[in-house]
């Protein structure tokens, strides 16, 4: 699992033992995955900004997770009154 | 041979007990289910998973599926003796869904992609370690502060880099603190190197994308049925429903 560490080179660095070039590395590919900040290509966003962004999504996203949790627990809750219902619908389902 | 009797394996693995020995079967058949599939992530680093495959989405979506029903055919079993006491005591109405009815769908829907994830992430292999903390004390009601990655806090000391210039010297903090709230964001990555908490969270959101469009759909396809769907206990006409509903589904 540690094997893609082992390729990282140990040049003298000046953030936590990796190279600027590592983190923009990891930044770049970060920034594909922010839907925000994915089409301008041209802006230069800041690493800090960036950061940010990332964790306002996954913050999001946990935010959505959980919004889905409930309308699927209440769904699921209201089915069981109905025995045919659920019968129904577990085989659409699967 | 070994790919259909794959399925048949797992699902007769997962109506066993549930314990996480039951887990490790169903990744074992998976491994073998997708290797015949001719899967390319041979390497066990973050970053492998294809989350935005549709045989990942597939794959995830149908476990989703079978472990909410699974946990809906034994909480209906303890929910009646549950609803009988309430009626008896008054307190609770039958008709309000469990208030922890949202925190287990939760729970359920990170355990099912932290099994997706093979192990192969930090987060997802924290995920897993708090359920199974959870389990063990008893606290079920806890589950919905779990996925947030519980666990020893490592109080590490903030690293003193060397720096080489005054730009560099303003910079690296704010970078590294917004990091560190990055790490306390994805399960499992308090207290770990910089590039493992930007590896981690790559992979982390997009399978929380994979998660959310795997809800989405489920719950769409829920309440389209249940719309469809008339409130009656006859079954004819549920029958004829299911033609209509079906066939449109199906479209």
């Amino acid at each position: 699992m540690s094997t893609r560490r082992a390729s990282r080179s140990s040049q003298p660095s000046s953030v936590a033992g990796m190279s600027d070039e590592q983190i923009s590395d990891l930044l770049s590919k970060l920034r594909q995955l922010i839907p925000q900040l994915r089409t301008n290509h041209t802006d230069k966003v800041s690493a800090s900004k960036l950061l940010q962004e990332t964790c306002n999504y996954i913050r999001s996203l946990h935010r959505e997770v959980d919004d889905l949790s409930d309308q699927l627990s209440q769904l699921l809750a209201s089915t069981d009154r109905d025995s045919d219902q659920a019968a129904i619908i577990r085989s659409l389902l699967l | 041979m070994s790919s259909s009797s794959g399925p048949a394996a797992a699902a007769a693995a997962a109506a066993a007990a549930d314990s996480h020995r039951k887990k490790r079967r169903k990744i074992e058949a998976d491994d073998a289910e997708e290797t015949s599939r001719g899967r390319k992530t041979a390497g066990a680093g973050v970053g492998e998973t294809t989350w935005r495959s549709l045989p990942q989405q597939r794959l995830y979506y149908t476990r989703l599926v079978e472990a909410l029903s699974r946990s809906r055919r034994s909480s209906s079993a303890s929910s009646a003796e549950a609803q009988d006491a309430a009626a008896a005591s008054a307190s609770a109405s039958a008709s309000s869904p469990p208030s922890s009815g949202a925190g287990e769908v939760r729970g359920i829907a990170d355990r099912v992609l932290a099994t997706a994830a093979k192990g192969r992430s930090r987060w997802s292999r924290a995920i897993l370690a708090s359920r199974l903390r959870m389990s063990r004390l008893g606290k079920h009601h806890k589950k919905a502060r779990a996925p947030t990655g519980r666990g020893p806090l490592k109080k590490k000391p903030p690293p003193q880099p060397a720096l080489e210039g005054g730009a560099r010297k303003r910079r690296l903090p704010a970078v590294e603190r917004r990091v560190k709230v990055l790490g306390r964001l994805v399960p499992g990555c308090r207290g770990i190197s910089m590039s493992s908490v930007l590896e981690e969270t790559s992979d982390y959101i997009a399978a929380l994308e994979m998660q959310v469009r795997a809800m989405t759909v489920l719950t769409q396809l829920l309440s389209g049925a249940q719309q469809q769907l008339p409130p009656t206990t006859t079954t004819t006409t549920s029958g004829g429903q299911i033609g209509s509903g079906s066939g449109s589904g199906s479209g």
